[in-house]
């Protein structure tokens, strides 16, 4: 990749809390190419939430972004940079949307004066310029009659149409990174399609890099190039989306598409991962996943692997990158066997 | 907001205490205004020595005190200090506790760890004898300075509900996204977080005004309040005492005066709080969904709880 938008090098967020320090991101770095759609997948507390309000330095403290994490954009170093001009990128040039469009528009402004109010944020300018644009953008979006919908409340849209303007808001200032916070989770299936085309069609627009973070591997096939794996606060595997639903590499990876509802495969229950992901205060000794791996072996346990590389733009976390004879041997895992 | 405002108004008016309650004040701020621009001299009469103390009657309807003054114009007049004094101290009071814990509240951490120490040792300072300190050393007191010293030392207990309430608003989503969309923290507190807290403190504030009222008639009593020739409730009722043998009427109406006005700010400031709060509703023909037409209400406590402690 020649100049990427987004560097992120050794990225480390603590939350120094009464039960430890929760390392909730640990050691995570990737980059996203200019107009690149970018998957963040993982099971809830892996970190993916962590790293995206990492990148707008959204963390609150008791949470840090640890000295020497690097966050590369436009040039500039977004972990040692000053909270002005953080604020100048935050909405304008980098941007989120959340994941509840119940909650993500204040209930007492019109939606039209909230897509205005990022405007004026960044823009200044009058009331009715802000308020032309934030019509345009709402006809960008797909509101058939945007100016009449203009003076609306929150509450009088539905779940589908406040997404579109929670997009709206995100998108205004014509960002150059977007971060998705699992924006389909609220809503219906049939709404999901619609906001994921949405995002897709705004994105070749606009040509807007977007990192879309998710739990639910379906939504990645549809949408993004390249995925990205979390577990237990670090990266666990890398790769393009094709090789990724062709030959996942990693046990955990594998895991999470066993556990995917698919067509034309009658199974009687879904698979599942054993166990649950461990707390943040506390990651296992070796491979942080060892434990509810079905191939793990005794180097597992002690030994942290690092990122091997497996093919072309594919990594993983694994230590069967070294001893792929492993895999034919698949037990029950720790978790499995402790719990007997 | 403005249909909001309409709804709180027409909820409101179903109890008979808010009726009443509002008529009894849209009385008092007339009478404060009449107030205002009766000239002093008209309640000095010629004869001042055959016309001391005289009982009600039809010429002084509630009598006259030891100078010969009629009683309903010093009382008029001494609505008009009485109220201006409650009303602009509480103003005071709750743009500054408004304030501090807002900022408490949501920057959080240290700075919040830091103010709320801070208010604890305020907290601690008893404020009646704070202020009967500082008045017995500033005599004659201004009325401006009344209104200072009542209101610097208000705003305590405001605050701590403010802050409350802040902490719960800040994690709300629409303010995170306000904040990843580049939005100033000064901007977020004015308009995201403001109108989340302006419900509790409206109540404070309602159930203030009555307190201060009576706080006021109590310093003016010891005479250390307001003095002449600006005459509060308090202070007529402080000058009638002496006369009070044989001539009732110097204390009971200016007493009258502060005992209904208080219950009438009393009982609105409860009003407000059954409606501003809908899960304190008595009837079930509003359905607890008109909170979310209501957005002062999204909170975790119910809001009677806080508001109390915040008296």
């Amino acid at each position: 990749m020649p100049d990427p938008l987004l560097r992120v090098h050794d990225l480390r967020t603590y939350f120094y809390t009464e039960g430890g320090v929760a390392k909730a991101v640990d050691g995570v770095s990737f980059d996203i190419g200019a107009g690149e759609t970018v998957g963040l997948v993982g099971e809830s507390g892996c970190g993916k939430s962590v790293t995206a309000l990492s990148l707008l330095r959204l963390i609150r403290p008791p949470g840090r972004i640890e000295t020497g994490s690097e966050i590369e954009f436009d040039g500039r170093n977004l972990v040692t940079l000053d909270e002005k001009s953080m604020r100048e990128i935050r909405g304008a040039r980098m941007s989120m949307v959340f994941q509840e469009p119940m909650t993500a528009l204040n209930p007492v402004f019109k939606i039209g004066d909230q897509i205005a109010e990022v405007v004026r944020v960044h823009d200044g300018g009058t009331k009715r310029e802000a308020r032309e644009r934030a019509i345009k953008m709402l006809e960008t979006v797909g509101f058939a009659s945007a100016a009449e919908r203009v003076d609306d409340y929150p509450h009088q849209l539905s779940g589908g149409m406040r997404q579109r303007v929670v997009i709206a808001m995100a998108l205004v200032m014509n960002p150059a990174l977007v971060i998705a916070d699992e924006p389909t989770t609220a809503l219906d299936v049939t709404i999901q399609a619609q906001i994921l085309e949405l995002l897709r069609e705004l994105q070749q627009k606009f040509g807007t890099s977007i990192l879309l973070i998710t739990h639910d591997l379906g939504v990645v096939a549809e949408t993004v190039s390249r995925v990205i794996v979390m577990y237990g606060g670090e990266i666990v595997e890398q790769a393009s989306v094709t090789e990724l639903f062709a030959a996942a590499h990693h046990p955990y990876t594998e895991g999470l598409l066993h556990a995917m509802p698919q067509v034309g495969h009658e199974r009687e229950r879904l698979a599942t991962i054993p166990g649950s992901v461990p707390p943040p205060t506390a990651w296992p000794q070796g491979c942080r996943f060892h434990d509810r791996c079905q191939y793990a072996w005794d180097r597992c346990a002690t030994e942290h692997p690092p990122l091997y590389q497996i093919g072309a733009g594919h990594v993983s976390r694994c230590h069967l990158a070294e001893e792929p004879q492993r895999r034919a041997d698949a037990h029950e895992p720790l978790v499995v066997r402790a719990a007997e | 907001m403005s249909r909001s405002f309409a709804r709180v108004i027409r909820d409101l008016l179903r109890h008979w205490s808010a009726r009443w309650a509002l008529s009894v004040i849209a009385l008092l701020v007339i009478a404060a205004i009449i107030g205002a621009f009766l000239h002093r001299s008209s309640a000095i009469q010629a004869d001042i020595v055959r016309m001391a103390n005289t009982p009600p009657s039809r010429a002084h309807l509630l009598g006259t005190d030891q100078y010969s003054r009629d009683l309903l114009t010093r009382i008029l007049s001494g609505a008009t200090v009485s109220l201006s004094v409650a009303l602009l101290s509480v103003v005071l009071s709750m743009t500054l506790g408004t304030a501090y814990g807002l900022v408490a509240g949501y920057f959080g951490g240290r700075i919040d760890g830091f103010m709320m120490r801070l208010l604890d040792g305020f907290l601690s300072i008893p404020r009646v004898l704070l202020l009967i300190a500082v008045l017995a050393l500033w005599r004659p007191v201004p009325i401006s300075g009344l209104i200072f010293l009542i209101g610097v030392t208000g705003w305590f207990s405001i605050s701590r509900v403010v802050r409350a309430e802040t902490l719960v608003a800040r994690r709300l989503e629409y303010v995170e996204a306000a904040r990843a969309l580049g939005t100033s923290d000064v901007r977020i507190l004015w308009r995201h977080l403001l109108p989340n807290v302006a419900a509790p403190v409206i109540v404070s504030a309602t159930l203030a005004v009555g307190n201060v009222i009576s706080l006021e008639a109590g310093l003016s009593y010891l005479g250390i309040g307001a003095h002449e020739p600006q005459a509060s409730w308090g202070s007529i009722f402080h000058e009638g005492v002496a006369y009070f043998a044989g001539n009732w009427w110097v204390v009971l109406f200016p007493g009258v005066a502060i005992v209904v006005t208080v219950l009438a700010f009393n009982l609105l400031g409860d009003a407000l709080r059954d409606v501003l709060d809908p899960r304190q509703l008595h009837g079930s023909d509003t359905p607890l969904v008109s909170s979310r037409a209501l957005p002062l209400s999204s909170r975790a406590l119910p809001l009677s709880s806080r508001a109390k402690r915040g008296i």
